[in-house]
């Protein structure tokens, strides 16, 4: 498949600010995604995860983790 | 002057404890320090004046406002005179008449008599003075010395000024100095040689003055005239609307013969602007009539085709059948809409409702976007709801102003004035800024600080302030202890308490000396009433959602919310960015702010429209053209957004646009989006429409047609068309109805509708059950999400690096008389102040390069280059370039990068590494660029009649 490096780029962004606050950070980022990206995106770094989810730092790697598949 | 006479009580309101007096006998009562003239007036008694008008402080120049007191000697002025308990004012005596009688004589005996031919007739209250004290005969005649042979100014493209026609009442030196705070004018002389003059004898045009139109507005004759009202004569009848130019959202009256607009003077009652105006919303009209506006529909089935004029139902039902085939071919979500800032809520509401209604997703995005959205996120997390928390009243109770990353002047005038005023009356400025904005200095006020931080570390700044309010123990513990979250608290203040945080420590990062940011925090503290005024140098960063918390963080700690005078307030740029973002443009939420997945929610949307609603986000315009250029996302309607000149990295949105095979685009223009469309709807101006806008300060407020709309169609009438060309049903006969849908279905607007409008002018929402007046201030007693939540705000550098290849940092704005893209404004003769977009280039940077004064540069970043004249200053840091993004030759956009903010995506407008090099002239991107926009806005004749 090919590299999303745009929605990683964005998932380590959001994971950097979710890293700093209280709490669990994992947690945060995946309610952000879950809000905020288009199911297909969502499946997009999903899919990227499971195939080794290179250039995912460690926040966003648990929190895509935690994202089921949004589409059928 | 203007056409419809609004009461003028001659002198400003006063706010004492009641006083009654007599006037010609008859008691009133008013508060202490109000005018006898004032009293006069609200008695019903109008003693003849010139000099006096309430919009200004009282001058007693005149002289013909004079009345006798019983007990006190001679006739004073009624302006300057103010009540006393049991004052006794005669306003009509043989003495009175006959003294503003010689007055009238000695001022009409240097006036011209051409009362017949002069553009002011009817509306000269020079005239009107000459009937009121019963002028009959000028016993001194015109042959002595006078003005009457001196030339008349025509310099401004907007009015003239003739002098042989002044009275030197001051009125408009005073409008200048009071109103707009710009300090242009002067009376330049002495004695009977006195004259009004722009910046000491200059021309109107290279003067300071910024064309506000105030002057105009004051002056009594027809010293100071539009030139419109010269050219096509007297107004004879008006419509109150609101401004379709940036977020204050000035009400004007719209002065018309006929069908002709001939001016557009700022309404009084205006609660935005009382009576105010910029040179945008007073003069800028022109547009609305320009040859450039399209109005008839056209489409084509490729962008290398030229444009095939056709009827209304040929356009919409060939939009219909390209988005049904791309539809059934590629799925509902390749398919998106873009609603726009300058359309109205009504029009922006049909939009989204037509994406997430007709094709059942959520692949609706607004302009906001790409300037405000980070508010939205910032706020609705720390206080709960998407929006500033004040009035722009409130700034007359605020004591420390903070302006970050906005430059009022340019961006937001009318309300500049205010901020100006109130500076001039005492209260203290912060800007932080790296740009040395007007507001820094300028005449009557000076910032106590200027931070003139490196761009891109407003966090790192708004922190550091953080730290010293923590570690010098200024927080207001009562306001946090009743009305924060604390667990928020204390993590937020340990965290700001860490020594890294502190302004020595970030001094290297931020470029602002330690000293001078303690000294601002301090003042911000302990100043008394604190208000943050804050623009797109704030949220258009890598971390803009972090910022706007970071500012509500510094709010929440030192009580500055909940009151009068103090708050959050994000300064929008276009007219209804508010309004576009409450009316569900955003992909994730509906209208009121309300997330997608709530089902309740939901539910009652689907009850209303008929339909089931995707409970899953859709994609922002970013992800749209990222998903266009992967080949996914296939189809876009775009009302009122030219996304290829102002979105970043022009050459990913042209790739993204390339890539869709139906972009219908609904504008005035054939814009610079329009060149890769397909299908192109002629919109209607503000001037053509019904409708509403919001304000930046959650203002309400009617739009009102004013003429037919040239196109013939209003916009939402167009969406609505497409909607059922498309086979979902809409039938509104009129926007109110939509307001009322929106009102029923929007628990913050539930208490608006037109006729709440047009009874109270406007009203803030939240407009309900529980403020059925609504709110001018919000989150009094608590904040809307309950307890204020204190967010930790680390200082995260942006990706954007300059380096030997890219060594300066180049931040983008906006001037006073362009607005935006320049659509509108590029098309009237607001280009005499700026025809082309500039750099500016600090005096030593452009000589590290050997760029001169006005010469070509070359600006190259990592993603794009473009050329322009650079213009050499040390208005900008060392390191810094600076320019405005109105012109589509310049297109500063072709450099800005990707980069965006972590939480809504907001590019990274402000922060671009560029390298400056000398240039022969456009460069060979400009010229090609140049070629294929000429190219692709052919279109052939119209090959049958019109519908």
């Amino acid at each position: 498949m090919t590299r999303p490096d745009r929605l990683i780029y964005m998932a380590n962004q959001i994971a950097r600010f979710f890293a700093a606050q209280p709490g669990d950070p994992a947690a945060g980022v995946a309610a952000h995604l879950k809000s905020f990206w288009d199911p297909e995106m969502r499946d997009e770094i999903v899919a990227w995860r499971a195939a080794g989810g290179e250039g995912l730092d460690g926040v966003a790697l648990e929190a895509v983790g935690r994202l089921k598949t949004a589409s059928p | 002057m203007s056409l419809a006479h609004e009461q003028d009580l001659g002198t400003p309101a006063a706010l004492g404890e009641p006083v009654t007096l007599t006037i010609d006998g008859r008691p009133v009562t008013v508060p202490a320090g109000t005018s006898v003239l004032r009293a006069a007036a609200i008695a019903g008694t109008s003693i003849p004046k010139l000099c006096a008008t309430d919009s200004l402080e009282a001058f007693g120049s005149c002289r013909l406002c004079v009345v006798e007191i019983d007990g006190r000697p001679g006739t004073p002025a009624s302006c300057t005179t103010p009540v006393a308990p049991g004052m006794a004012v005669r306003t009509q005596t043989p003495l009175l008449k006959r003294l503003r009688r010689n007055v009238m004589e000695l001022y009409i005996s240097d006036h011209p008599l051409d009362c017949l031919t002069c553009a002011a007739n009817g509306d000269c209250e020079l005239q009107d003075m000459a009937g009121a004290v019963g002028l009959r005969e000028v016993r001194y005649g015109q042959a002595g010395e006078n003005h009457l042979s001196l030339p008349c100014d025509e310099s401004n493209p907007y009015f003239t000024f003739d002098p042989s026609k002044c009275i030197v009442c001051s009125r408009c030196v005073r409008a200048c100095d009071e109103v707009q705070g710009t300090i242009a004018l002067t009376v330049e002389g002495r004695g009977f040689a006195s004259q009004i003059a722009p910046s000491e004898g200059t021309l109107f045009l290279s003067s300071e003055c910024v064309s506000c139109g105030a002057c105009v507005q004051a002056c009594p004759t027809a010293a100071l005239t539009e030139k419109t009202v010269i050219e096509a004569g007297q107004p004879e009848r008006f419509e109150v609307t609101t401004c379709g130019y940036c977020g204050v959202g000035c009400t004007f009256k719209a002065e018309l013969r006929g069908e002709e607009l001939i001016r557009m003077t700022p309404w009084k009652e205006g609660k935005a602007n009382h009576g105010h105006s910029c040179v945008k919303g007073r003069f800028a009209w022109g547009y609305a009539t320009h040859k450039d506006r399209v109005l008839e529909p056209m489409i084509r089935a490729s962008t290398t085709d030229p444009w095939r004029p056709v009827s209304w139902d040929e356009a919409l039902s060939y939009a219909a059948s390209e988005f049904a085939r791309i539809e059934a071919k590629y799925g509902p979500h390749a398919i998106g809409g873009i609603t726009s800032s300058r359309c109205t809520n009504e029009e922006t509401y049909l939009v989204q409702k037509l994406i997430r209604a007709r094709f059942g997703v959520n692949n609706v995005d607004t302009c906001a976007r790409v300037c405000h959205s980070p508010t939205g996120y910032g706020l609705k997390t720390t206080f709960g709801t998407s929006a500033g928390t004040q009035d722009f009243d409130s700034v007359d109770e605020c004591d420390v102003m903070v302006v970050i990353g906005a430059n009022p002047t340019d961006g937001h005038p009318v309300f500049a004035s205010r901020m100006k005023r109130r500076l001039r009356q005492g209260a203290k400025l912060i800007v932080i800024d790296p740009r040395r904005i007007d507001l820094v200095r300028t005449p009557h006020v000076e910032a106590a600080h200027h931070l003139a931080l490196r761009p891109g570390t407003n966090v790192a700044v708004l922190t550091a302030m953080a730290h010293v309010i923590v570690t010098e123990n200024l927080v207001d513990e009562a306001f946090v202890r009743e009305r924060c979250d604390l667990e928020d608290f204390r993590a937020w203040s340990e965290f700001a308490a860490r020594r890294e945080h502190s302004p020595e420590a970030t001094e290297g990062v931020t470029g602002v000396p330690a000293a001078e940011l303690r000294a601002a925090a301090r003042l911000y503290a302990t100043g008394g009433n604190a208000a943050f005024y804050y623009g797109l140098g704030v949220t258009e960063h890598s971390q803009g959602s972090t910022a706007v918390m970071a500012i509500a963080n510094l709010a929440m700690a030192t009580g500055n919310i909940g009151r009068p005078g103090v708050g959050v307030n994000p300064l929008r740029g276009q007219n209804n960015v508010q309004g576009a973002c409450d009316m569900g443009s955003f992909p994730h939420e509906l209208t009121g702010y309300r997330h997608i997945s709530d089902g309740a929610m939901r539910a009652a949307f689907e009850a209303a429209w008929g339909v089931a609603i995707d409970p899953e986000p859709g994609l922002r315009l970013p992800n749209m053209l990222d998903a266009a250029v992967a080949g996914r996302f296939k189809g876009l309607y775009i009302q009122g957004e030219d996304i290829l000149q102002s979105d970043p990295n022009t050459q990913h949105v042209a790739a993204g646009l390339a890539a869709m095979e139906c972009v219908v685009i609904h504008d005035l223009f054939l814009n610079e989006t329009s060149n890769y469309g397909h299908v192109f709807l002629p919109g209607s101006t503000f001037l053509e429409k019904d409708g509403t806008f919001t304000n930046a300060e959650r203002r309400i407020q009617r739009v009102r047609k004013v003429i037919s709309p040239r196109n013939g169609y209003e916009d939402w009438q167009v969406t609505q068309r497409l909607s059922n060309a498309l086979g979902y049903k809409m039938a509104y006969e009129h926007p109110s109805q939509i307001m009322d849908e929106i009102a029923r279905l929007t628990p913050t607007f539930a208490g608006v509708s037109y006729d709440v409008l047009d009874r109270e002018g406007s009203v803030q929402w939240p407009c309900n059950e529980k403020a059925p007046a609504g709110t001018p201030v919000m989150h009094m007693e608590r904040f809307v999400r309950g307890l204020g939540k204190f967010v930790i705000t680390e200082y995260v550098p942006t990706d954007e690096k300059i380096g030997p290849r890219f060594p300066l940092l180049l931040t983008t704005g906006r001037i006073l008389s362009q607005y935006n893209v320049g659509a509108q404004t590029r098309r009237t003769d607001n280009v005499v102040w700026h025809h082309e977009d500039v750099l500016e280039i600090h005096p030593q940077d452009a000589e590290d390069r050997g760029v001169a004064d006005g010469e070509w540069v070359l600006m190259a970043s990592r993603v794009g280059t473009t050329t322009l004249r650079a213009h050499i200053t040390d208005r900008v840091a060392p390191g810094v370039v600076y320019t405005t993004f109105h012109h589509p030759e310049t297109q500063a956009n072709v450099v800005t990068t990707e980069y965006s903010d972590w939480a809504t995506n907001c590019p990274e407008y402000k922060v671009t590494a560029v390298q400056v090099s000398p240039s022969n002239g456009p460069s060979d991107w400009q010229a090609r660029y140049e070629a294929m926009s000429a190219r692709s806005r052919r279109s052939l004749a119209r090959a049958e009649p019109a519908e």
